[in-house]
């Protein structure tokens, strides 16, 4: 059965509950049903505009110290300096943990990526980025469900989840998803009985959201609580520390070893709006590196040979501006850097149409431009992980051109 | 209970829940002065208006508050809650007296609860190149816990969660939400601890019902805002600031101004008009943002040149005054009418209103100079407020809900730790949404599984006692189980249960079966409570 269909079932179903029959049985039998191809597809959003020429500096471009004279970063091999990658750039430091993925090639990082027609509003630029149509603010869903709805993966409560509190719009739409600030917070309420009667009146509820919710959480929820997700420790050594972030992968980890069907995972980290005081190896933007860099690190050795169908996506919805503003920070602008890590990336590369921070280069006299869209990205790794061909309708109005990735 | 007088409200409310109606404490309200509403003819009973009103102007019906406002009529008690000042108010101002924090100004603030670096500090303790757990042991004893920063945004959110409960003046405590979360600023970003509770008491509690101009001045001027959208550190191009070097122009606030304050993103302004208005607004800073915190105009940081905003020349030499004179232009754009009326909308009448309401209510706005309380009563006089299709139209948001259930028993709330937890796990920490766009205005992003299981355990703890410092009074159980069943959801759901519903709820309390002996199991008060505060029914209003 197709999401669709499925949705529409479970929809119809609320209405035959409403007639005297009882669905949880339904709720199992699908929670029971066999996990699919196994890939999975995490996506991480850094809300708040990452300053992508301070997370990967192109301190090979000569108007890159000029544009940033008081938080450039060092050059590699200098104390507290960036980590050599190419002829052109280098990666912050820290971000060290993340070495030993480039170096066995399970990372990539795109260069320069950017939506077109996209705002330096952080609301308009993440709206955008996650309904996938810039400029088109009318459209309902999100680019990440409509891939969902068109993909023929594995049925289950936790195909698609996001690891916060509210569902992001990029996982709104048809395709049934889950949102949970963790998995420890995500159990039965007034244990089984509860669930019962719950189940029941949710069934039973003339609100269409609310009904359709409450039948994708009570299935979820009798899938989390026979599984003992929430306490799986960590494997292979993996340290995750305590930061946020780190938490947010640990769980999806915990979801992905689980073998419960995860298809697609959706987590953010705040904190990247840096207009003021940024720093450069040490400081604001530093701590929220160290935090994710850390955080990525554990996940990759934490899955094991599951990192193999995994592909991590890290994006955010602006980069800033080439020159630092009045305040040693930088403002919002135009292009960033978006990582690409797992298994099946041909990693170890920048790749992207990084076109440098001459004036002349710089969109309007001020951004580091668009050289590659941030949708191609996306689209290539959906492509990959969700086994889709036709992008049309995740991305509408978009045809992606060469390959970014390979 | 420590307290005999919330004892006496306790048992009161007892009495009311118990006997299905009861006479509620509160006094009749002075009303001689008010010019009551013109509402249109609907065919809905007294109950049914007063709950629609109560779920939109309130924080849901409470027995007290649905009483009165069947005794007064909507049309009259609208028009009395759109003039606060003639509440009376004095219990829940009582209970707000154990705050000290909510009178002080942020000067006062920053030296009653300072960080606790600086306390250690004083106290000739150095923590350089400790540990966090090595600085932890070095602070107990010399640090006293409430007066930490954090001390500042327990009160405040304590104080925002009684007034909703229990205070009289509803309607004030429904628009505080709203325009706090339009003109939204985190308490997480720095110095706005300990700002952001005379930002809501200076800038939008004192102009809820007046001007938008003067509330879009006040927000414009308070520091808490300043900070937080950065204008305070914005300055000309090139300034050279004593002990910060450089400095230079910072468009963040003018561009939040444009877009979620005024106009709305799709107003009518162009980049350039971003950074024309952050000119403008060069030198609107702060005086020592982490000692004093008022505000301070810097006429040295201004640009002093001419702008040109929305296609108005403003003059070089203006100083302070430019920013004024933006703020003017924006107040009074027709932009700002729509965005402001279509808001105001979705708060109150429905998620997706009709554009026929928000461009009648927009005209109120424009034509009487952006008065509140004209555009707000114009919102409640029109037919698509008393429309069938806006009852129950809405889902509540987390704070909503909480507090409903909290009203909807004659409960009472410490709103303290175990509250403040559980609106975080719905989705909703109080003063700490971290964008500029506050919480979403709209059910969707509310409706998802992990807030669910979040609304259903709530109600689950509060029926059985078991959420510390908010307190409700179960009903009575006497009687046949399904007559119970029937009485107290009609007090909580204030409609008919369907017979599926009431099956489900039956055989969930046990009370179907009969016993050996002959007689029917009591019905569990608790239990039946929790079921029907996370029942589908109780997430709309």
């Amino acid at each position: 059965m197709s999401a669709f269909s499925r949705r529409h079932f479970l929809r119809g179903a609320g209405a035959l509950a409403a007639l005297g029959s009882v669905p949880g049985f339904l709720g199992r039998a699908l929670a029971a049903s066999v996990p699919g191809s196994g890939k999975t597809l995490v996506l991480v959003f850094l809300r708040g505009g990452a300053d992508g020429l301070s997370i990967v500096p192109p301190v090979g471009d000569p108007a890159y110290r000029a544009a940033r004279p008081t938080i450039a970063l060092a050059a590699p091999g200098k104390d507290g300096g960036a980590i050599r990658l190419d002829d052109v750039f280098a990666l912050h430091p820290a971000l060290s943990p993340l070495l030993p993925l480039w170096s066995d090639r399970t990372l990539a990082i795109v260069h320069a990526a950017g939506l077109p027609g996209a705002t330096r509003s952080h609301f308009d630029a993440q709206d955008f980025c996650e309904s996938g149509t810039p400029g088109l603010k009318s459209t309902a869903d999100g680019w990440l469900n409509r891939a969902v709805q068109r993909s023929g993966g594995p049925e289950g409560a936790f195909r698609v989840v996001a690891i916060q509190p509210t569902l992001p719009r990029m996982l709104v739409g048809d395709a049934p998803a889950v949102a949970m600030s963790s998995l420890g917070q995500f159990r039965m309420p007034g244990g089984a009985a509860g669930g019962t009667a719950f189940d029941a009146l949710y069934a039973q509820a003339v609100d269409t959201a609310l009904r359709t919710t409450g039948i994708e959480t009570f299935e979820a929820l009798r899938e989390a609580g026979s599984a003992k997700l929430a306490q799986l420790p960590p494997a292979n050594g993996a340290e995750y520390g305590g930061a946020p972030i780190a938490r947010r992968l640990q769980d999806v980890a915990r979801l992905i070893r689980s073998g419960v069907g995860l298809q697609v995972a959706a987590t953010d980290m705040g904190g990247w709006d840096t207009h003021v005081g940024e720093g450069t190896e040490k400081g604001q933007l530093a701590s929220r590196l160290a935090e994710l860099g850390g955080a990525l690190a554990a996940f990759a050795r934490d899955l094991g040979p599951r990192w193999a169908d995994t592909r991590v996506v890290v994006m955010t919805e602006f980069g800033r501006t080439a020159r630092e503003n009045g305040n040693r920070g930088t403002d919002h602008g135009t292009a960033s850097v978006m990582l690409v890590l797992g298994g099946g990336v041909r990693g170890g590369r920048v790749v992207g149409g990084y076109r440098g921070l001459a004036k002349s280069e710089l969109f309007e006299e001020r951004d580091l431009a668009i050289g590659t869209d941030v949708r191609s990205v996306l689209w290539e790794t959906v492509q990959a992980q969700l086994e889709l061909r036709d992008g049309s309708r995740v991305f509408p109005g978009f045809s992606p051109g060469t390959r970014v990735l390979g | 209970m420590r307290d005999p007088l919330l004892a006496l409200v306790l048992l009161a409310g007892c009495a009311t829940a118990s006997s299905g109606g009861g006479t509620p404490g509160a006094v009749a309200p002075r009303t001689g002065n008010v010019d009551p509403l013109h509402l249109p003819a609907v065919s809905w009973s007294g109950e049914e208006q007063a709950v629609h009103v109560l779920n939109r102007l309130a924080y849901g019906p409470s027995p007290a508050d649905l009483q009165q406002v069947e005794q007064m009529g909507p049309a009259t008690w609208i028009a009395w809650q759109l003039r606060p000042a003639d509440i009376e108010d004095a219990a829940v101002d009582r209970r707000l007296a154990d705050f000290p924090s909510l009178s002080m100004s942020t000067a006062e603030l920053v030296a009653a609860y300072p960080r606790a670096k600086k306390v250690a500090e004083a106290k000739g303790i150095s923590l350089a190149g400790k540990s966090p757990e090595q600085m932890r042991a070095e602070l107990v004893g010399v640090v006293e816990p409430f007066h930490l920063p954090r001390q500042v945004g327990a009160e405040l959110v304590a104080a925002r969660l009684i007034r909703a409960a229990e205070s009289r003046r509803q309607l004030q405590e429904q628009l505080v939400d709203f325009w706090f979360n339009h003109f939204n600023v985190s308490a997480d970003k720095g110095a706005v601890r300990w700002m952001v509770s005379p930002y809501e008491r200076e800038a939008i509690r004192a102009h809820l019902f007046g001007s938008f101009r003067e509330l879009l001045g006040a927000v414009a001027h308070h520091p808490a805002m300043l900070f937080y959208l950065d204008n305070w550190a914005s300055t000309r191009e090139g300034f050279n600031a004593p002990r910060r070097g450089r400095l230079g122009l910072n468009e963040n606030y003018a561009r939040e101004l444009l877009e979620l304050h005024t106009l709305g993103v799709d107003g009518g302004y162009t980049q350039q008009d971003v950074r024309e208005v952050a000119r403008c607004f060069t030198g609107w800073g702060i005086r020592k943002p982490n000692e004093d915190g008022s505000f301070e105009f810097h006429p040295q940081a201004h640009d002093r040149g001419s702008k040109r905003v929305l296609g108005t020349e403003i003059a070089a030499g203006g100083g302070m005054e430019d920013g004024e004179r933006v703020l003017d232009l924006l107040a009074s754009h027709p932009s700002t009418a729509r965005f402001v009326a279509r808001k105001l909308a979705q708060k109150f009448v429905m998620d997706s209103p009709p554009p026929a309401l928000v461009e009648r209510v927009a005209q109120v706005f424009l034509r009487t100079g952006g008065d509140l309380t004209a555009t707000y009563r114009a919102l409640f006089e029109s037919p698509e407020f008393w429309s069938d299709a806006a009852r129950a139209a809405k889902v509540k948001t987390p704070l909503e809900f909480t507090v409903s259930a909290v009203r909807a028993l004659g409960g009472t709330t410490a709103g303290d730790v175990p509250m403040v937890q559980a609106l975080a796990r719905m989705g909703q920490p109080l003063y700490r949404a971290q964008p500029p766009t506050g919480w979403p205005e709209v059910s969707q992003p509310w409706v998802n599984p992990g807030a669910l299981v979040a609304r259903i355990d709530f109600g689950l703890r509060l029926a059985s006692g078991r959420l510390t410092g908010t307190e409700v009074p179960l009903p009575a159980v006497d009687g046949a189980p399904d007559a119970v069943v029937d009485r107290t959801a009609r007090a909580i759901l204030h409609r008919p249960l369907g017979e599926q519903t009431r099956s489900t709820l039956l055989a969930a309390l046990g009370v179907s079966e009969v016993m050996p002996d002959g007689e029917q199991r009591r019905v569990d008060g608790a239990k039946l409570v929790g079921l029907l505060l996370g029942a589908p029914e109780f997430q709309n209003q």
